[in-house]
């Protein structure tokens, strides 16, 4: 659901396909017929922006058919846990809400604790707040009829897919979900993952072979620059960025460090405060001691509560507060929604540096058509980058495999690694500051930035050095030499690491293990696939998180046929065991669930922004006028920003009947700025289209081929009309509802392709992750009197 | 029995790494062997990571005299077993693509053309532009008196494309000039 791995990730799909030769059933749940549906056992078309409504209804139905994993869920989730009196949900809305902010006051969704401090639990699953009764409450208004309604799912095909993955609730079988943009880019995008969540823990589908809900990440290295975090909410290693309320380094180690007083959870984040000075240190090298709280100081700390994401900045950029920026291998005129916004904003800034293979719409915006480049004062850099193949470092998969890739050829005329930009300017920002000095100047002074950029050397400081000598288990370290573990790291000072989630990828024992390429591995191991010798994984190489939910209490696996791990002999066999401590039933053990702060898979999450269950919504631009669910159409916290240019459609506005959704190509990668410049790609997909029903275009007068305007109360688009059967109208709320597709990869600087689809989507944005809705908007689409952007 | 390739080179009795399957029998036209066998023979294995999608197919990439000859799967890595798709089959042409920029190029502000101009002299003026800016709107303190130490006039976008160690020091040195708008693909 949420994904077209065939064309998307497509060596990804081939192991489906193999699950698929040994009995696996493979279901297609997305609003478009694809390659993915092709070869699916079936496929299930749904209107865009729905799942959670055809999610609840699985939950539903696993729960009133009792077809869950009664063992795990008692023993392994939060379902017996008691919730606190002040938690409520009454006609879509979660207690706590404050129409003024737009926001929850979370702390009415806690957890009623016991003397001692530890979370109640009711194991009969009985007491009425109980996770599992509120759930089941919660749950209980998405019956069929309403679900069918609202998804435009038959009640048939509804009850296909919820028996056939309600199957996987038994000990012996497991099922996967893989999801992608599809799911994210909702303004209820993290609801509709917690809904697989739901579902996977009722089943017992997480952290046993062949389950889990994957991410298929799209982008190249997007888990690595995740983990190391381009990001403006986070620091290395998925901590938070320091606030304005956290003014020392104690502030933020308090305010950041979970407690938990149940000694059966491992609440692994109480070691947070290792990882994070382990990062200063590294960041600030000598000058940060445990006196000066590891130069905190001189951190940026962001208002609490404000947000620094893309919609924000273009935002801030379109009202004259942004002077200027990087932007590197990213096209965001062409990626970003509202083009037609964002390429005006970006005309107020003094200066841009870009780095870029080739030419994008980015890079060229103050010369893009119809606008006079006389009247554009901004000053552009555009440095020519290498390409993959053209320097070494490492990446990071959707497993969390750290692969090395080699140099093979020096870089092309006069291109350079993204690094040695990073270095170029930075080394000279420094020598500025030594020689002028200036606002702060210690901040950059102090910083413990290398010389020249040097993959090898950096990735030995990822993984993290002891800064003296120390014994660690026996063995004695000097210092300068390198953690075998991230277990090693401490909060004193007395190591770094840029990234505690990778100490133990390159050790003084093994050296850079995101270079190994052997495929040994034990019959156990082959049995599901795992290569414990090939690169490395974090954390500790282990390959299945959370595996010691795979086993029962005395650490036997549910399903011997498929073992991840197994208590043998007194210890752990198979992949790296999630803790290393002995089964739960010696008492000696720990829940599996190490990263929550209670120890369990939380069907229940109290920690989100819009719920601790999800809840439908419709999109923030619906077909629809009401809501079946509740009085609350729209999510009551979406994020959004509300420039002139930032118009909404009005609810089942007429003038925009149809619903729009966005995809990606096989063949072009996301806003197309370096794909269309590959001839062999160009020619295999080479203009944009929209993807129609036959029925539309029949009531449109549009025939296949034909070119169209496709228009949102935000800009208008040109696209040649593929009338297909890959869409189906839908039948929803009584009535029938088109929707139609199109791909968002095309763009001005390849002439005669198209231009930016986004000149239709709205900034609207999920409330946890601000990611912008680009899957369902609301569009008119009409034949064109003539084509302009579109060669013919 | 399942071979991978390196044993699969080992058994057919050839030590030379980079002998054609059409060298070995293998049913392939002989002229397309012969042809196979001229671009890549003598070649240097070089592995790579495809840049598209979270998959990471492993790609090998074969150099001669310096210069990059042909690319394809890597047969030896778990996952994708030799296989690409479309964008990782077009690892060779994306690398040597005519439409690669050449040279740093810059745009001074109004003009309508890019000049060419040193890495250098590009690296000099954009320190300058960072510390100018910098000086300039860096919030030591926020309307409550806070200490905020932030530069929210500047930023940094991008980039999934570019490797961890990049990325690592990317975030170090945004963070120590007190940049806080800063975003990539993972929010796309």
């Amino acid at each position: 659901m949420g994904s077209n791995a065939a064309e998307h990730h497509p060596i990804s799909f081939k192991w489906v396909l193999q699950a698929k030769d040994k009995g696996a059933t493979v279901m297609h749940v997305d609003p478009k017929f694809s390659r993915t549906s092709a070869r699916s056992d079936f496929h299930v078309p749904l209107r865009s922006g729905t799942d959670i409504a055809f999610l609840g209804g699985m939950i539903k139905y696993i729960l009133d058919n009792e077809l869950f994993f009664k063992e795990y869920v008692v023993e392994y989730t939060n379902a017996s846990l008691i919730v606190g009196k002040d938690y409520g949900f009454e006609d879509g809305l979660f207690s706590g809400y404050d129409a003024k902010t737009r926001s929850y006051d979370k702390s009415k969704w806690g957890f009623e604790l016991d003397a001692d401090g530890v979370p109640k639990r009711d194991k009969s699953l009985k007491h009425p707040r109980c996770v599992y009764q509120l759930m089941k409450k919660h749950y209980s208004r998405y019956g069929i009829d309403a679900v069918s309604s609202t998804t435009g799912v038959s009640a048939e095909n509804l009850l296909k897919v919820y028996k056939e993955f309600a199957a996987t609730g038994r000990a012996d079988k497991a099922g996967t979900i893989m999801y992608a943009l599809g799911w994210t880019q909702h303004t209820v995008g993290v609801q509709n993952i917690r809904s697989a969540g739901i579902i996977q823990l009722l089943l017992g589908n997480i952290g046993v072979a062949g389950g889990g809900i994957n991410a298929l990440r799209g982008e190249p290295n997007v888990q690595g620059s995740t983990d190391h975090t381009l990001l403006y909410h986070i620091i290395p290693g998925y901590m938070a960025m320091p606030n304005n309320e956290w003014q020392t380094y104690d502030d933020y180690v308090k305010a950041n460090t979970p407690v938990s007083n149940d000694p059966m959870s491992a609440n692994w984040w109480q070691h947070k405060p290792k990882y994070f000075a382990s990062l200063l240190k590294a960041w600030f090298g000598e000058n940060a001691t445990p006196e000066n709280g590891f130069c905190y100081e001189y951190l940026p700390k962001i208002e609490k509560g404000e947000d620094y994401s893309y919609m924000y900045l273009f935002d801030r950029m379109y009202e004259n507060k942004i002077r200027g920026g990087i932007i590197i291998g990213l096209n965001p005129m062409n990626s970003v929604p509202n083009s037609n916004k964002v390429r005006k904003a970006l005309d107020n800034l003094d200066w841009l540096v870009t780095s870029e293979l080739h030419h994008s719409e980015t890079t060229d915006n103050w010369k893009r058509p119809g606008v006079d480049p006389k009247t554009v004062k901004t000053e552009v850099f555009l440095l020519p980058s290498a390409h993959r193949l053209e320097k070494e470092g490492s990446v990071t998969n959707s497993g969390r495999w750290l692969l090395w890739h080699y140099k093979a050829i020096e870089p092309a005329f006069e291109a350079k690694p993204f690094g040695d930009m990073f270095v170029g300017f930075m080394k000279r920002v420094q020598e500025l500051y030594r020689k002028e000095g200036g606002t702060l100047p210690e901040a950059v002074l102090k910083l413990d930035y290398p010389d020249r950029y040097d993959p090898e050397e950096l990735c030995a400081k990822i993984n993290g050095r002891f800064t003296k000598d120390t014994v660690v288990k026996g063995k004695k370290y000097r210092k300068g030499q390198l953690v075998p573990s991230f277990t090693a790291l401490a909060d004193d000072g007395s190591t770094s690491s840029l990234n505690w989630l990778y100490a133990g990828s390159y050790t003084e024992e093994d050296g850079n293990k995101a270079k190994r390429r052997s495929t040994s591995q034990t019959p156990m191991q082959a049995n599901i696939g795992l290569f414990p010798k090939w690169a490395w994984c974090w954390p500790v190489n282990r390959r299945i998180l959370y595996n010691r939910a795979s086993v029962d209490l005395n650490g036997k696996p549910y399903n011997p046929e498929k073992a991840v791990i197994e208590w043998k002999d007194g210890k752990w066999v198979g992949d790296v065991p999630d803790g290393g401590w002995p089964p739960m039933a010696t008492g000696k053990g720990r829940y599996p669930f190490i990263m929550s702060k209670h120890g369990f898979g939380q069907i229940y999450g109290p920690g989100r922004q819009d719920g601790p269950f999800s809840e439908h919504y419709e999109p923030v631009e619906t077909p629809v006028a009401r809501n079946m669910f509740s009085k609350q159409l729209n999510s009551p916290v979406y994020k959004y920003v509300s420039s002139e240019m930032d118009k909404l459609s009005a609810p089942a506005d007429p003038n925009y009947p149809i619903v729009l959704t966005t995809y990606s190509l096989t063949e072009h990668w996301c806003g197309g700025g370096e794909t269309r410049n590959i001839p062999n790609l160009l020619e295999a997909e080479p203009q944009l289209y929209v993807e129609m029903s036959p029925e539309l275009a029949e009531e449109k007068g549009i025939a296949n081929g034909d070119g169209v305007i496709v228009e949102s109360v935000r800009g208008r688009v040109e696209a040649i009309a593929m009338v297909t059967v890959r869409m189906r109208p839908l039948r929803v709320h009584g009535r029938i509802i088109h929707e139609i597709g199109m791909p968002f990869c095309f763009g001005w600087t390849t002439p005669g392709t198209g231009d930016a689809t986004n000149r239709l989507t709205p900034s609207v944005g999920d409330p946890n992750t601000t990611i912008p809705e680009y899957k369902a908007c609301c569009v008119n689409v009409r034949k064109a009197d003539r084509l302009t952007e579109l060669a013919t | 029995m399942k071979l991978d390739r390196r044993r699969f080179m080992k058994l057919a009795g050839s030590g030379a790494a980079c002998l054609s399957l059409g060298q070995l029998g293998v049913s392939l036209a002989p002229v397309k062997a012969y042809a196979a066998e001229m671009k890549i023979s003598g070649a240097k294995e070089v592995v790579t990571v495809c840049p598209f999608c979270s998959v990471s197919c492993h790609v090998i990439g074969y150099v001669k005299d310096g210069k990059l000859v042909n690319t394809e799967g890597d047969p030896d890595y778990p996952i994708n077993e030799g296989a690409l798709c479309a964008k990782g089959a077009a690892m060779f042409t994306m690398t040597t693509s005519h439409h690669r920029l050449q040279k740093p190029l810059y745009r001074a502000p109004y003009s309508d053309t890019w000049e060419e101009k040193s890495w250098e002299w590009m690296f000099d003026r954009i320190a300058r532009r960072i510390k100018d800016t910098r000086d300039k709107d860096l919030i030591l303190k926020n309307g409550k008196g806070d200490t905020v130490n932030r530069l929210e006039s500047m930023f940094l976008l991008g980039t999934s494309h570019a490797g961890n160690e990049e990325c690592a020091i990317a975030h170090q040195a945004m963070r120590g000039l007190g940049v806080v708008h800063m975003d990539h693909q993972a929010r796309i």
